[in-house]
Order: structure tokens, then sequence, then C-alpha cells
């Protein structure tokens, strides 16, 4: 039996974000996000039987959480695949739902990298045939995959620069998103060099942040104080962990996770109202677009131009400025979670997508490595 | 009696590197199947054979993608993915150019690098082996 509408996200939040000063814990921004996530599903915290998180600052993730929030689950998921694990957890806590496991579900992360240093945190170990060229990790990872696709399909810096300009065009009509000034195609391609081609404006921020999702059935669901946001597909893949190993640069493995989620969910990106897509570097909404069929291999970059993913254009593309102008606290996928059911709710005021009705939420961990599709839809989609 | 198991072997990193060495760069080719596999492991990852002979790389390649990496001081230093003739594709960078000027589809040769961490594979512009 498919899982699709089985379980519906019924509370979301944010903790506080951007930087939030010296002293604050991961934990503490759990703490701020859970409880505004339960206040929105209207839930208390003893509701809560099933926990899901992942963490570049706790090794046992759920059981540091866990003990925080004083939560004792009985179904307990910390899935580590980078960024994309949260979207992974979406699908895992409908599963565990659906099997009986649990019945309400706390998604949850924090991260203070910011405050901490300024400088991303990850656990992530450096792999002993890369190690001795010393690539920055990792945009030199992003940086050889957007090589490879200038190569191939000619797109240019001018283009990548678009996916910085409409994500900063979202964030001007975001209130929380982190960088709302202006910012043109020129200022990206004049902006400081990293990892050639991509300079600091193709690259996502470094923020504080963290986030909570609460999932549960749908027959539960129907109970609570916000319309349900439906669970109607999900999938994932995965093919390397370093960059060395991807088998095609150009080519993600979201071209498996889309089919398998759109199958689960029984609609195809045509229907797709509006689209948030790990933007951890602008070469990945290029890649994305590609590889979750919104167009062709190797058209991403005229995708993009001319404003058609910016507000008023054509396909509605991370809404709330993404993980390039809005936050980015070293794994961002839950915050992709939180944007779409915001927007299909209604809820984005300035930024809302009109008659938004299906979102597709597509987070990417690691180096282009995992990839995690889901497809989120209103009462009127079941 | 605790102790080393004796049928262990030499681990294929090490192998590597031992090769590494002598001056050589090894791979393995699946007998399976047939591919070019790197980094050593103990089975194929397209087929799953543990049946994998070593090889010597001819050292000749392609640049598949490129980035020159930037730093607070000093000149960009370059990073590459090169693909080898033999099939198999790993890390490395371009030696003796300027960072920025390496092209992805640019022919490449083998250096070793001589660190104190023992030698490292690096490439050089051109094709004067071939």
């Amino acid at each position: 039996m498919s899982l699709r509408g089985k379980a519906a996200v019924v509370g979301v939040a944010e903790s506080d974000l951007g930087e939030v000063g010296p002293g604050f814990t991961p934990l503490d921004l759990i703490g701020q996000a859970t409880l505004r996530a339960l206040e929105d599903a209207g839930l208390a915290k003893s509701d809560v039987d099933g926990l899901f998180s992942a963490s570049a600052y706790h090794h046992m993730p759920t059981l540091s959480v866990g003990e925080y929030l004083g939560i004792r689950p009985r179904y307990s998921d910390a899935t580590s695949m980078g960024g994309s694990s949260f979207v992974s957890h979406l699908l895992h806590a409908a599963a565990a739902i659906d099997a009986r496991h649990c019945e309400v579900a706390l998604i949850t992360y924090g991260s203070t990298q910011r405050s901490g240093g300024g400088r991303l945190v990850t656990g992530s170990e450096a792999d002993p045939y890369e190690a001795p060229y010393n690539p920055r990790y990792p945009v030199s990872m992003y940086a050889l995959a957007a090589s490879r696709h200038m190569h191939e399909y000619g797109t240019t810096r001018e283009e990548l620069a678009e996916v910085a300009v409409a994500a900063r065009e979202w964030a001007k009509l975001n209130p929380k998103a982190f960088m709302r000034e202006d910012l043109t195609v020129e200022d990206v391609l004049a902006s400081r060099m990293v990892s050639s081609p991509l300079s600091v404006r193709d690259c996502c921020l470094v923020t504080d942040g963290g986030g909570a999702a609460i999932v549960t059935s749908a027959e539960r669901a129907r109970e609570l104080k916000e319309p349900p946001v439906y669970l109607l597909g999900a999938g994932e893949a995965h093919w390397h962990r370093s960059i060395s190993q991807m088998p095609d640069l150009t080519v993600s493995a979201a071209t498996e996770s889309a089919p398998r989620a759109y199958g689960m969910a029984g609609v195809g990106p045509e229907e797709v109202d509006l689209a948030m897509l790990y933007d951890a570097f602008t070469i990945n909404t290029v890649l994305f677009l590609e590889d979750l069929g919104f167009c062709e291999k190797g058209e991403g970059g005229a995708f993009v131009s001319g404003g058609r993913i910016s507000p008023g254009g054509e396909l509605a593309v991370n809404t709330s400025g993404g993980g390039l102008s809005y936050n980015h606290p070293g794994m961002y996928g839950l915050l992709l979670i939180v944007e779409a059911v915001r927007q299909l709710r209604g809820e984005c005021r300035d930024r809302q997508v009109q008659n938004a009705n299906i979102a597709l939420v597509h987070g990417n961990g690691g180096v282009l490595s995992s990839q995690v599709t889901a497809v989120l839809g209103s009462e009127s989609t079941l | 009696m605790r102790g080393m198991n004796p049928e262990a072997g030499e681990p294929p990193a090490g192998i590597y590197r031992r090769h590494l060495k002598s001056g050589v760069l090894v791979f393995q080719r699946c007998a399976g199947c047939g591919a070019a596999l790197f980094y050593p492991r103990v089975l194929c990852p397209a087929c799953g054979s543990a049946d994998l002979a070593w090889e010597t790389s001819s050292g000749r390649g392609v640049v598949y993608a490129t980035t020159a990496v930037y730093r607070r001081e000093g000149d960009p230093y370059n990073v590459v993915l090169v693909d080898l003739e033999e099939g198999f594709r790993m890390m490395s960078r371009v030696d003796g150019m300027p960072a920025e000027r390496v092209e992805v589809g640019a022919r490449v040769t083998l250096r070793l690098d001589l660190t104190d961490d023992g030698p490292v594979p690096v490439f050089v512009l051109g094709d004067e082996n071939r």
C-alpha cells in the first residue's frame, strides 16, 4: 500500500535565525523550534512519541535531542546523509506512523555555526584520496560539477548568477531572510572568487538556525487546528559520497529520487506549484531543475535566466530566499519543508504563491551525494 | 590466543601506497565485469566480484572537471578530476601552469610529487609519453 496521503505535516517552525549570539547551543535552537512547532500544531510535547534528527554537533543526535527536550520516544531515527536528511525523515516518519510505530513524529535540527565561529561545522571525514589536493569542502566539489556543466552544456557564470539574484528577489519578500539588499548579476560576477567558477555569492550563507516539523497520521491531522499538509510522495537515492566517485558530475541521483516521489504522489513536475530546491550553491538549482524534470538536461541555465524563477516568474523556486539568501545553518533541508508547508497553507504574505496546492521539496546532502525528493499537497490534492 | 588474523593479508590501501612509493600508480581491474576501480577496495562496486587484479596505469589522462581554489594570500591552486585512459577517475591537480588556465578536456600526464607524507600523484599538461 502506498503511503500517499497517509501522513501530514501539522506544525512547522523556525528557531531564532541568522546570528543568535554566543552562548546559545544547537539544542537551544532545537528547543525554540520544537516549542513553536508544537504550538503551531496545537499539540503538547507529551504527544510526541517519534523523534527524528541529524546533526554535525552530536554523534547520537536523537539521544541528545530527546534528553534536552525531555522526550522519551518509542521510535527514534537519526538517519544522517547531510542536508537532505530531514526530507528523508519525512518519508521515514510517514512509514513509521503508517506501521503504528509512532503517532506524532518530531523532526528537528539546529546549528549555531555562525555565532560559534562563522564557518561550516561539519563532521565530514577527509577522503584520503582527495585530501592531498586540499579541495575546500564542500564548495570545491560543487565547483567541479559547475565546471563540467559549463563544459558540456555551455552554461555560463551569468546564468549561475541569475540563480543567486532570483533567490535574493524572493528573500526581499521574506522578513526572516538574512540577506535582503539589492543584488545584481554584475554584483555576483564581481564578488570574491572562492573556488572557480563559484564566487562567494554563488555560495550559501553561513548562519545560525534551526527548525522543527510535526508529522502525524492523516486521521489525527484532521482533528488539529491548522489545515494538514499531506505527504503525497517521497523518494530517496544516493550513488556516491566523495565527488571523485560521482559517475557523471552533471547528473545527480535526483534523476532517481524524483520519479520515485512523483510515482507515489501520482503527479509530475508540470503540476508542481512551487519547488523548494536545496540551493547550497547556484549550480544546485540548475542541476535539480533538470534532474527533477522541469527542463531538459543542459537547459537549466536558460531556464533560470531572465527572472523566470524570480517572484512573478514562470515557476516559483525557493520562495523563502533559499540557502543563498534566507538561511543556511549547515544543513538546510528542514527549512525547505517549513517554507513549503507555509506556502501550501497560504501563510506567506508578500511572497505567497497564489493557488499553491502542490509543493516539491528536494533535499541534497554531502557533495551532490544524497538526493531526497518529497511531494507535499493540500487537502484538495488527495 | 588473540592476535592478528594470519589470513588477513595486505590491505588494498597498503598495496596501493607500496606501489606509489616505488613510483607507479596502480588501480584494480575487475575480472568479473572488466571495470577499472579507484580507490582500492576488496570488491567491485559495479558487479560485486571479489576477483580483482592490480594493474599499472599509463598515467595518461584527460581533465574531467577543474576548479581554482582561492585563498586569502598567495595564488589560487588547482584541483581537478582526471579520467585516466584505463577507465578510472581520481582527484588530483595539474602542476606547472596557473590554476585558472587548466581546462576541461586537456590531456595530462602523471608526475609524482614527492612530499614528506609520501608520493602524491599529480599531473602536468601534455601527452609527451604517448
